[in-house]
């Protein structure tokens, strides 16, 4: 489609005055590009809005997680093992506050071998904003001991005179297999979680458009055996080429490794089926006008699949791309789970979920639950916004919803 | 049609033969050597030797896919017989015939798969009818909800909160897997009851993940179906509004999702993988993942290849039934 001309530069007569000028600079006269279009629509779209409040707030935790996190995701209290969510005191003295303060906590065996866990009323310890806990590095740059919040550090173990060693930990929803805090470990899975989605897609993308807008330009042996190769790739059964593709990877490598590994595996899975709609659609518009002048004029054949047509192709790319991204996270979390993806002590929402397949740990402790509930608000959000912008860049499946 | 029909065969043919070269060629990009995880340092190299010799795995990578495909034995150049004569070989981990350990997981999978497929079709078609009918009423927005959240929520997810809430907190159901320890000490109609119990959690997940689509498509073709011609001509005339729907409107609007089943046919093999994996459903997804593990070659080979045969078949029965239902579709 040619871009339409420009009435703010084309239709400004010489005589216009001072006035009309500033008129203009301040009421822009640009036409509502697709785009611009796009986003009035999907501003209109609810759940669509909900999503992508949700969105933001996940990436933004993605990005400042270690600032949010009241721990490192290494940091461990071996003793604490399995710590239910610790419980938020807000009446001290039979005063309310608004300071919360938590309880030191002891864990100890009883008679019936049961690993139990006791708090010392005696103590409080105060959470507060801004303490100094674990250090980390801010954005990758800064490096600093300061997090949002978490207990006075001042009380980090206090040891009783029986010998006992009380810890005033922080569990906003409990603890894992060697004391670790589930929350901060929730925070940190987001990059992994909040990333993958992002970069198979951007691969998927690339592979997609190039083979598809290749393959529907030019017509013949070309797209034939481009085509046969997108078919062949759709016909496998793709769970299983996921874990045969998987283990051609050694089953462990550093964190960072079997990350791109997981991503390549899956986007290698994935861009057959863009790029079979995106020929179709490369199809239709190569016969237009446009696509004739551009090769009058001499331009190149990636040129013009590049600049004229793929363009007409966007609103259904970006629509597609968002709602890829949903399976990308699933199966990224399912490798996880099955101990196939990212690996410990590095956490991702799938291998967190990993000690919820034992039914006597969920049994125990049903707080290993909780990174599901992640996955599904993180999915939800995407399949919400990716329906709203439907609804807003695609005019072609708009009718039938 | 026909000829079509054989052409497509051809193709799928050699779709599936393409399939398996792909498998072999990852397996022996896979570091480490098959069936190295049986071996044991108390084993002596003759016999290491010996079971390669059996296995064979002492040949070179080209002449082992042939022998596996049967190739060797159709030209007589070795006594094993290969997919080409019917068997699936040898797996090294379980040490006995593919065939056995196939048949012995297949089962649970396809029924598990047909139960899911069988269930949501009788709830989607008339969810999805309804919502079309109150197209922007409440049930509709409800149904909407519903299948986004079905959509989002992952299976895995969702079968490990249904066993923390119906095995861990009511105890009503058992914590996964296909049978009661006590299994066999039963008899055969609390066996069956034994089985129902252990799929209700496996069914609901993948029912529930499987409704939204479906239910949301009816909705669809549901909604285009209302706004032909012959709807307003039916209501013209005076039929009961329940005649329009359910005579006129729903089967056509059901028609092109038959095609669907025809893709629905290969799920009914692999829909399941990840999800008999975590709740220990003993399917092929569970044998794949092991096979897979152990670099048990002619296990994984085996399930990849009925994998993909039942893919091809799926299509080509989507196609047909196509042509079958919409005489506009012709096959040249």
């Amino acid at each position: 489609m040619p871009e339409p001309i420009n009435p703010a530069t084309s239709a400004q007569s010489p005589v216009a005055s001072e006035a009309q000028v500033e008129a203009r600079a301040l009421v822009p006269l640009v036409p509502a590009g697709r785009l611009r279009i796009g986003w009035r629509i999907f501003r209109r779209h609810k759940p669509g809005m909900v999503g992508l409040v949700i969105l933001a707030a996940l990436y933004f935790i993605a990005i400042f997680a270690d600032f949010l996190a009241p721990y490192s995701y290494e940091n461990e209290a071996r003793d604490l093992q399995w710590s239910p969510p610790t419980r938020l005191h807000f009446v001290a003295d039979g005063h309310f506050g608004f300071r919360p303060y938590i309880h030191p906590k002891r864990s100890f065996i009883d008679e019936d071998f049961n690993i139990r866990q006791e708090e010392d009323f005696a103590k409080r310890c105060y959470l507060r904003f801004f303490v100094q806990g674990d250090e980390h590095r801010l954005l990758g740059v800064f490096q600093t001991r300061w997090r949002l919040f978490g207990v006075d550090p001042l009380a980090a173990a206090v040891v009783k005179t029986s010998g006992d060693t009380y810890y005033s930990r922080l569990y906003l929803v409990g603890s894992d297999t060697s004391g670790r805090d589930i929350f901060s470990r929730l925070l940190y899975g987001s990059r992994i979680s909040m990333s993958i989605g992002i970069i198979a897609t951007s691969i998927v993308l690339v592979i997609g458009l190039f083979v598809g807008g290749v393959s529907g330009y030019f017509v013949g042996p070309v797209d034939d055996i481009l085509q046969r190769i997108c078919e062949m790739i759709m016909l496998l059964p793709g769970f299983y080429l996921l874990l045969m593709l998987r283990f051609m990877f050694p089953a462990s490598m550093d964190s960072v490794k079997i990350y791109f590994c997981v991503v390549l595996i899956m986007s290698l899975i994935a861009w057959p089926g863009l790029a079979r709609v995106i020929r179709g659609m490369v199809l239709s518009v190569r016969t237009m006008d446009f696509v004739h002048a551009a090769r009058a004029i001499g331009q190149s054949p990636l040129r013009i699949i590049w600049n004229h047509v793929l363009p007409n192709t966007y609103g259904y790319v970006i629509v597609s791309a968002t709602l890829g991204i949903p399976g990308y996270i699933l199966g990224e979390s399912g490798l996880s789970l099955l101990g196939l993806g990212i690996m410990e002590p590095i956490p991702s929402w799938g291998n967190m979920l990993q000690k919820a397949m034992d039914i006597v740990e969920l049994d125990q402790h049903p707080w290993v639950l909780c990174p599901g509930v992640c996955i599904f608000l993180a999915v939800m959000a995407f399949n919400l916004v990716g329906d709203g912008l439907r609804d807003a860049l695609d005019p072609r499946q708009r009718k039938v919803q | 049609m026909w000829s079509y029909v054989v052409r497509r065969l051809i193709f799928g043919a050699i779709l599936v033969f393409a399939a398996t070269i792909v498998s072999f060629t990852i397996l022996r990009m896979s570091p480490g050597e098959p069936g190295q995880a049986e071996i044991d340092p108390r084993m002596s190299q003759d016999y290491i030797d010996q079971q390669k010799k059996l296995f064979g795995e002492d040949q070179p990578p080209v002449r082992q896919y042939l022998r596996w495909l049967g190739v060797l034995k159709l030209v007589g150049a070795d006594t094993t017989s290969g997919i080409l004569q019917g068997s699936m070989g040898r797996s090294r981990m379980y040490d006995q015939p593919v065939a056995g350990l196939v048949k012995s997981r297949i089962g649970a999978t396809i029924m598990l798969n047909m139960i899911t497929l069988l269930f949501t079709w009788l709830v989607a078609i008339p969810l999805g009818t309804w919502a079309a009918v109150k197209q922007y009423k409440w049930p509709d927005k409800f149904l909407a909800a519903l299948s986004f959240c079905g959509m989002s929520a992952p299976g895995f997810f969702l079968a490990l909160l249904l066993l923390w809430i119906f095995c861990s907190h009511l105890n009503l159901l058992p914590p996964g897997g296909l049978r009661a320890p006590n299994h066999d000490m039963l008899n055969p109609v609390a066996q069956v009851l034994d089985y129902l119990k252990h799929m209700i959690v496996p069914v609901l997940v993948l029912t529930f993940g499987a409704l939204a689509g479906l239910q949301r498509i009816m909705r669809g073709k549901m909604l285009e179906t209302l706004r032909e011609n012959y709807i307003v001509t039916a209501r013209a005339k005076g039929l009961s509004t329940s005649k329009v729907l359910y005579k006129h409107a729903m089967r056509n609007a059901i028609n092109p999702l038959v095609t669907l089943l025809g893709f629905q046919f290969a799920g009914l093999f692999s829909g399941s993988a990840l999800l008999e994996n975590v709740i220990n459903y003993p399917g092929m997804g569970q044998l794949m993942l092991s096979a897979a593990r152990a670099k048990d070659q002619a296990v994984v080979m085996s399930v990849f290849l009925i994998g993909a045969l039942m893919l091809v078949v799926g299509n080509l029965l989507a196609e047909l039934l196509l042509g079958v239902i919409d005489p506009r579709v012709t096959y040249a």
